[in-house]
């Protein structure tokens, strides 16, 4: 046998003239945000009996699996009520809600991945979303975002992220803070926001959507 | 114009069920539960009313092509609104949720429907709030629930809260959700009339369709069809935003003048601005520019104007910003929202967006705005659902409207980098 080597035909044999970047898993593309475990068996159906769950909880989930022919449709609602309960979809508070709805952790965790409003890491108890779409961006909502996100850079209990659009454009620009849409807003409103949130007040009152009078002057009568 | 979806929309209490009655709520469900479902199918038929949701499909036909028999059937009422732009149905939730409620129970009785869903985006929890209360309300008076006001008609009611994906609007993508799952579409046909929610026939309107209906069976179809014009009847909440001095929903009969809702309602452009383009439809409509304003606003003649009617968003964007902007925030929306199931909306968005970020960082050349438009045709009509289209559709009509100006974004941003001048560049075709 000889030693030299066979002759490369192919590009891709030639060892790589450069470095490619390569992130922390080893991969070029981003790919899992956490590697998957081969070690672990697979989760299965959290034992009912081994899982507690707060009882408010169970009511709620239990509640919502009565509403639907198929206990599955309940998935989102009862993620909901999980996040509501523990801040964040946590493990623990997916583990719960598979319990109570008889379904894997894997199955759960992969619609609180795709839903925007669920969240899989830990958040503060209030939520602002500011919308950077099209129509609010317009109209300066990229600032605002800045803006916001600087008032609360130091609150822990707040949590700020710039969402798709929440179907508010005639208050542009605009946010939904803790559920409560507010707007048209300036740069100044940032610091409001934070400090009406701070002290459990009602949110900019003069600036909630609810209180908006329709824009088409025929609507009156 | 006589407002019919709006009319004293503002009066205080009239998502109560005693404010709505008083001025005559319920009457035409009372009405339609005297017919037999064949006669008020023709009402909707005779009407010719066209989904307002974004496909414009006549609703009517719609409910015709649902299977007869004794199978459970299923009604979901759209109201995930998630179309950048488009508010008119949280206005019509929010102030007036007995009006859909009644047109749901009327378009179940039409198409002999037991269960009902409306899916409302998470975002809207106020407005789910209000939409629960009434059905609450509504259940009680004996309006949903078991043998409707004495009749053979049973329906119930479930409203269901979205979590804030835009792609859960497509029909079959909010089914899957509804169902629990991630909202990824799915391959049609079977469309959801034969095969839908947990596998049965479905019905799945827009919540402003469904609201009109209670007007249709109280004026009649005939009546109705002669409002708008011939093949856009009616009235549409259209919602302006963007850069206009009175942003809002206005009701405007089908066929007005696009220039009258725009400078008219909304007020035009902030004063010394001018409309540089403007989306008919939503952001996912090919944009219009100011050479368009006249066109009526109508299914039709915004078809032949070469975008859509779409949901009724018009967002009005003047001089003051460069289009690139546009196109980039476009881009990144729809990356965002891709649910990544077909490959050419998966990577087409996202490719759009590394392409546009190369024209704002200087290595562009002209060349890079032929590759991505060949990659927007490459998603049109190559994917299960529309969302890979609603990008590639605008993006594809700014490369085409505003290329004179991209051009100009692409020398002057390479000028910036230091990136070397056009000339010197010599271009290698990638693809």
């Amino acid at each position: 046998m000889s030693a030299t080597p066979a002759p490369r035909h192919n590009d891709w044999d030639r060892p790589q003239a450069q470095a490619v970047p390569r992130f922390e898993h080893g991969s070029r593309v981003p790919g899992w945000d956490d590697a998957v475990d081969l070690t672990k068996d697979p989760a299965v159906v959290p034992d009912p009996a081994r899982t507690a769950v707060p009882a408010r909880l169970r009511q709620e989930i239990e509640a919502a699996m009565s509403r639907y022919p198929d206990r599955h449709s309940a998935s989102i609602p009862a993620l909901h009520a999980a996040q509501e309960e523990h801040g964040w979809c946590s493990p623990e508070a997916i583990d719960q809600v598979a319990a109570v709805m008889r379904v894997t952790p894997a199955y759960l965790t992969s619609v609180a991945t795709f839903y925007d409003m669920l969240v899989t890491e830990p958040k503060g108890r209030n939520d602002v979303f500011v919308c950077t779409n099209i129509s609010c961006s317009l109209l300066g909502a990229d600032d605002l975002y800045e803006a916001m996100s600087a008032a609360a850079a130091d609150e822990d209990d707040i949590t700020v992220r710039s969402f798709e659009c929440l179907g508010a454009c005639d208050i542009a620009p605009m946010a939904s803070v803790n559920g409560q849409y507010v707007g048209p807003l300036e740069l100044a409103d940032a610091e409001r926001i934070v400090a009406d949130l701070l002290a459990g007040r009602e949110v900019l009152a003069e600036k909630q959507l609810r209180y908006r009078p329709c824009a088409d002057p025929g609507a009156a009568g | 114009m006589k407002k019919i979806l709006f009319d004293r929309i503002d009066e205080p209490g009239l998502n109560t069920m005693a404010v709505y009655e008083r001025r005559g709520g319920y009457a035409s469900l009372r009405k339609a539960m005297t017919m037999s479902r064949q006669e008020v199918l023709d009402e909707l038929l005779a009407s010719s009313i066209r989904g307002r949701g974004g496909a414009g499909f006549p609703m009517g036909r719609k409910v015709s092509f649902l299977p007869k028999g004794d199978m459970d059937k299923y009604l979901v009422c759209n109201a995930d609104e998630s179309e950048p732009g488009t508010f008119k149905d949280r206005e019509l939730m929010q102030k007036s949720p007995h009006m859909l409620i009644e047109g749901i129970v009327i378009a179940s009785y039409a198409g002999g429907i037991d269960r009902a869903f409306i899916y409302i985006r998470g975002e809207y929890s106020y407005q789910a709030d209000i939409l629960d209360a009434a059905i609450e309300e509504a259940r009680a008076a004996g309006y949903v629930g078991e043998r409707i006001l004495g009749s053979e008609h049973t329906l119930s009611l479930v409203l269901h809260r979205g979590a804030g994906a835009y792609i859960c609007g497509e029909e079959t993508g909010l089914l899957d959700s509804l169902e629990g799952k991630r909202g990824n579409p799915r391959l049609k046909p079977p469309f959801p009339a034969i095969e839908g929610l947990y596998d049965g026939p479905t019905l799945i309107n827009n919540v402003e369709t469904l609201a009109t209906i209670p007007h249709i069976i109280a004026m009649g179809g005939a009546e109705y069809a002669k409002i708008g014009t011939e093949t856009s009847t009616g009235t549409k909440l259209v919602s302006v935003s963007g850069d206009v001095k009175r942003p809002g929903n206005y009701e405007i009969e089908l066929g007005t003048p696009s220039r009258e809702i725009i400078y008219g309602l909304a007020g035009g452009p902030p004063d010394g601005r001018k409309v540089k383009l403007w989306f008919p439809g939503g952001s996912s409509a090919p944009v219009l520019t100011a050479d368009d304003l006249d066109t009526p606003y109508d299914f039709d003649s915004m078809a032949k104007a070469g975008s859509m009617l779409g949901s009724g968003a018009i967002i009005v964007v003047d001089d003051s910003h460069p289009v690139l902007d546009v196109a980039m925030k476009l881009a990144k929306f729809y990356a965002h929202e891709s649910c990544g199931k077909c490959v050419p909306c998966r990577e087409g968005t996202n490719w759009t967006v590394k392409m546009l970020q190369r024209i704002e960082s200087g290595e562009a050349t002209p060349m890079d705005l032929d590759i991505m438009a060949s990659v927007q045709e490459q998603i049109i009509g190559n994917c299960l659902c529309v969302l890979g289209d609603a990008m590639a559709m605008p993006i594809g009509s700014i490369i085409e409207k505003y290329r004179p100006e991209l051009e100009a974004h692409i020398e002057a941003a390479r000028e910036r980098a230091g990136t070397g001048a056009l000339e010197d560049v010599i271009a290698i075709p990638v693809y």
